[in-house]
């Protein structure tokens, strides 16, 4: 193996002729790509292509049916602290019985065992975290009280806060205005540059994220495509990957995707 | 007059008793009210009548056999998985076969030992005032451990119990933090079945810890707040029940009806307390000037 190759394996992200099955029902083949360090990449596709299933394979919640998987040079093993995860669907339960910042302490030392004490180490670290998503103001409301872009800001804290090289967001800009969207995306864009993490981020709607990503990965009809968005959006790569007629439309400095079921 | 009621050596157990029985029983109901489980509580006591009636048929003490039997059901419904939110009809079944065993126990039993179903009624309504001190002990002991396993569980477990999905991706064991918070409930409620009954267990464990959830969302304090309301409901129980004019009333009769009596205040203060929040408390002053 060359020095080069070697080198690539210890990625956030490498992954090669991966497939991924549940019972003998493929969900996607022959999945071959790598993600840099502080790399933004969106991951698109529709309902039931395996995107959620994507990232629970690189959380090691489920083994790939053949191919490789590494993360950091090494096999997914649940509970990686080098990975942050903010679920597809959370529910906050008891949601009057915490505040913001309990909710984002807990991506902290939540995992931990012990009653844990206040610090003020600890507290500036909080702050910090909600500083850095601008979830101050809020800091000290119940989480319940919280507007679902507030939550989602929440959300990437407590991911942010374990100081992780590789942030899985999943869906982090659904029942979000495209205003929140937008603010949100660009939070994360710039947490990509300034800390150099490797995030990707489930969406269905690429628009909010076309001027902050550096590649897609576009998967449909367990099969997938990985580039620039102007190389992966386009009607040739996607007529291929639905195996139909597929027609991208831009308007407004917008893409539109026509003739998928999504 | 206090003096009085402190120089009795009954009381003086019934008192200390009390107050161990009651940390634990606020600490571990606000977990419970947490998570939604205030019925799997009422299915322990259930359980533990079981265990406290099968047990004088054997003739081994109550706390014992509750707290074997608690565990076992622990262990039981910990094997459902690591949801038992919602789990409404599994536990609502072992609830109802365990008040069948504890009723079959209890009736072989009067009828066997003829000393009637006395003992029943100190299961069913509390016997702090007939407990000693080696009963002193052994609730010292459980409620000791239950609430020792509670402090090393308690950061994960509030995480899983308000946001399961986040704490599973950080890789907090869910399905064994459950199966041991089962266990700690299995415990505690043993330990207060003692003191208030099995027909008031469920009264002590989650008025006073739903009482402090709805006067704070911080954590550490709503479990203060919970176990304050919880020894005083007790005490206050207990200085009825000696004080009062109508004495033979039992202490769970107070007891569970101070906590009715709690929640209801939590409510009505609820409102009032509720801080809104900084900022728009904020925008609030600018326009009031
Ligand atoms: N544990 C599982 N067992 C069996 N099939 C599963 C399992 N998890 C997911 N699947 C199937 O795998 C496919 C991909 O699911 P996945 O959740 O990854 O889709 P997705 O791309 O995230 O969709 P969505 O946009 O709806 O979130 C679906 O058809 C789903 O039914
Ligand atoms: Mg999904």
């Amino acid at each position: 193996m060359s020095p080069e190759s070697v080198n690539r394996r210890q990625l956030p992200v490498f992954l090669r002729n991966v497939r991924i099955g549940f019972g003998g029902r493929l969900i996607q083949d022959e999945m071959t790509f790598t993600i840099e360090d502080g790399e933004f990449i969106a991951v698109l596709g529709p309902n039931g292509a395996g995107k959620t299933t994507l990232l629970k394979l690189l959380l090691g919640l489920i083994r790939p049916e053949a191919g490789e998987v590494l993360v950091f040079g090494r096999r997914p093993s649940r509970g990686n602290p080098k990975i942050g995860y903010a679920p597809q669907f959370r529910t906050l339960d008891a949601n009057f019985a915490v505040r913001a910042r309990d909710l984002v302490g807990f991506g902290l030392d939540g995992h931990r065992w012990g009653p844990g004490f206040p610090s003020r180490k600890r507290r500036r670290l909080v702050d910090a975290a909600l500083e850095e998503v601008r979830a101050s103001e809020y800091a000290e409301a119940a989480v319940g009280e919280l507007s679902g872009g507030e939550k989602q800001r929440l959300s990437l804290a407590q991911v942010l806060i374990a100081n992780p090289g590789l942030v899985l967001l999943d869906e982090p800009l659904a029942n979000l205005d495209i205003a929140s969207a937008l603010e949100i995306v660009s939070l994360v864009g710039g947490l990509c540059a300034s800390r150099k993490v490797a995030v990707m981020l489930v969406t269905h709607d690429i628009n909010p994220l076309l001027q902050h990503v550096d590649r897609v990965v576009y998967m449909a009809n367990a099969r997938s495509a990985i580039g620039a968005p102007e190389t992966v959006i386009t009607r040739e790569t996607l007529s291929s990957l639905y195996n139909h007629p597929v027609e991208v439309v831009e308007a407004m400095g917008k893409k539109f995707v026509l003739g998928v079921e999504t | 007059m206090l003096g009085e009621l402190c120089s009795s050596q009954i009381m003086a157990h019934a008192f200390i008793g009390g107050a161990i029985v009651s940390v634990v029983a606020g600490s571990v109901g606000y977990f419970l009210v947490l998570r939604a489980q205030a019925f799997v509580a009422e299915a322990f006591t259930d359980i533990g009548f079981a265990g406290a009636t099968g047990a004088a048929l054997l003739g081994v003490g109550s706390l014992v056999g509750m707290i074997v039997f608690s565990l076992l059901a622990a262990a039981g419904l910990g094997m459902l998985g690591k949801r038992v939110r919602g789990r409404d009809v599994e536990v609502g079944m072992v609830l109802s076969f365990a008040l069948g065993l504890g009723v079959l126990f209890l009736s072989i039993y009067s009828r066997t030992s003829g000393s009637h179903a006395m003992s029943g009624i100190n299961i069913l309504f509390g016997s702090m005032l007939t407990i000693n001190s080696t009963d002193i002990l052994a609730a010292l002991a459980t409620c000791a451990t239950a609430l020792g396993a509670l402090a090393i569980l308690y950061r994960p477990l509030l995480f899983a119990s308000v946001d399961p999905a986040g704490a599973e991706a950080r890789g907090v064991p869910m399905r064994a933090l459950s199966a041991a918070f089962l266990a700690i409930v299995a415990l505690t409620t043993a330990a207060c079945v003692l003191l208030v009954g099995i027909l008031l267990t469920a009264s002590l464990l989650i008025a006073p810890a739903a009482a402090a959830v709805n006067l704070t969302n911080r954590p550490a304090r709503a479990i203060a707040l919970s176990v304050a309301a919880a020894v005083g409901v007790t005490w206050v129980g207990l200085i009825l029940t000696f004080a009062g004019t109508i004495r033979h009333l039992p202490a769970g009769f107070y007891i569970s009806a101070l906590a009715a009596l709690t929640y209801t205040a939590s409510l009505l203060l609820r409102k009032r307390l509720r801080p809104v929040r900084a900022f728009e408390r904020a925008h609030l002053d600018r326009e009031t000037g």
